[in-house]
């Protein structure tokens, strides 16, 4: 049998390496490093259509990540979708007028909400509501809208 | 008549193995606490079972790696989204290939020599000796080395995932050209800590619960001569590499939550 200090030295290196690779998966490849959002405040954003924007998607101010989309629901009087958007701590003198877009990252790619800062005095605050907001982009409808569009033309043209 | 008897012996059968194998676990828990004083034991395992089980490991973890950068760089290009290699590579390492690959290694490598040297102890009457000298060969044998099982699966599971991550690393930004950066930002941006890295490391805790639970219960339940020996290891690798495979989809459906 190995002798006790080469077995002890080998367990150790195995055990070592195998705390290595779990914590190089958890920081290096895994995203524990940037999830958190540090004492955010929540506002809410109505919109007429989120695409699909999911929960955990980015929230963008002049493309930088301020915050994360907490939770997404449908309000059964307004027929509209209510996100509530949780802001990072430090960005809290964002003016009440801020406006929310959802936009997406690339041409298919994840789709974030953008805020555009406005000019009021105030700021949001925790449970606020932004009231400018701009739905998503649905491909389908926009190809249904230039099809509509191509198809008109000529008929107009004739006439 | 007979079909009858036969298909009832059979059915008797595996529900009694699968009831003393029940309560072997049970005696394994149950003896196990009082290795916290003799912990040298385990650690001897974890050397047998773990040490000896990283070569195998990395190597293949190194390879799986490699042909999933090939593979899915041909795959993603046609969409024209080969920048997102690294996330294909690293959710495919994290999420299944990690814990189950490294399992069924485990099981061909580690669990058939447990079930071997448990079987070899048994027929050569060394369990009965211990327990003639009043030591307890559930805790002084077969406890060590089911622990030394749980320990080592996760760390191996996780060192296949890195070591993996890096052969993709090496295939897709070293050979065929895909930007560093992007490999590991869209990496960073899709791979979640509890998600995905959480969920695979309780996979291959599961894993190796129960493959070093089959190892030790076919070693220890052997028929205690040559052939029954060949027979309880055989048993081992195919058992254990059923039931990984089983259980896969059951926790990937629990954990996906769509069933």
């Amino acid at each position: 049998m190995t002798n006790r200090k080469t077995v002890e030295v080998w367990v150790g290196i195995f055990v070592a390496a195998g705390v290595f690779a779990l914590g190089v998966l958890a920081f290096r490849v895994g995203n524990l490093t940037t999830t958190d959002v540090e004492n955010g405040y929540r506002v809410e954003a109505r919109f007429e259509n989120v695409g699909s924007l999911k929960v955990r998607s980015a929230i963008t101010l002049a493309g930088v990540r301020v915050g994360r989309v907490a939770a997404i629901r449908s309000d059964p009087d307004t027929y509209q979708a209510v996100v509530v958007l949780n802001i990072d701590g430090r960005y809290k003198n964002l003016p009440a007028d801020t406006s929310a877009s959802i936009l997406t990252s690339g041409l298919l790619g994840e789709q974030y909400i953008e805020l555009e800062p406005g000019g009021a005095e105030e700021h949001l605050k925790e449970g606020s509501r932004i009231k400018l907001t701009q739905s998503a982009m649905v491909l389908e409808k926009l190809v249904g809208r230039l099809l509509t569009s191509f198809i008109d033309k000529p008929a107009d043209n004739k006439k | 008549m007979k079909l009858f008897q036969v298909t009832g012996a059979a059915v008797l059968n595996t529900i009694e193995r699968l009831g003393r194998a029940a309560l072997f676990l049970y005696e394994i828990l149950g003896n196990s606490w009082t290795l916290a004083r003799r912990f040298y034991l385990v650690i001897q395992q974890v050397f047998a079972v773990g040490v000896f089980t990283l070569p195998i490991v990395l190597v293949s973890g190194l390879f799986v790696g490699m042909v999933l950068g090939l593979q899915g760089y041909n795959t993603l290009v046609k969409f024209g989204s080969a920048q997102s290699l690294g996330l294909l590579v690293a959710l495919s390492l994290l999420r299944e290939l990690g814990p189950v690959v490294t399992a069924l290694l485990f099981a061909g490598r580690a669990g058939s020599a447990l079930t071997a040297e448990i079987g070899l102890m048994k027929a050569t009457e060394q369990l009965a000796g211990m327990e003639m000298m009043a030591v307890n060969p559930v805790m002084r044998v077969i406890a060590p080395r089911f622990l030394a099982g749980v320990i080592s699966m996760p760390l191996l599971a996780a060192m296949f995932s890195a070591i993996g991550i890096l052969g993709g690393h090496l295939v897709g930004v070293g050979l065929l050209g895909v930007d560093s950066g992007a490999f590991w930002s869209q990496m960073q941006d899709g791979v979640d800590f509890r998600e995905d890295v959480m969920n695979g490391v309780i996979k291959s805790v599961v894993f190796g619960v129960v493959v070093t639970w089959i190892a030790v219960f076919e070693g220890y339940d052997a028929v205690p001569n040559s052939e029954g020996v060949s027979r309880a290891t055989n048993h081992t690798v195919v058992y254990s590499s059923l039931a990984v495979l089983g259980l896969d989809f059951i926790m990937t459906a629990l954990m996906l939550g769509e069933v």
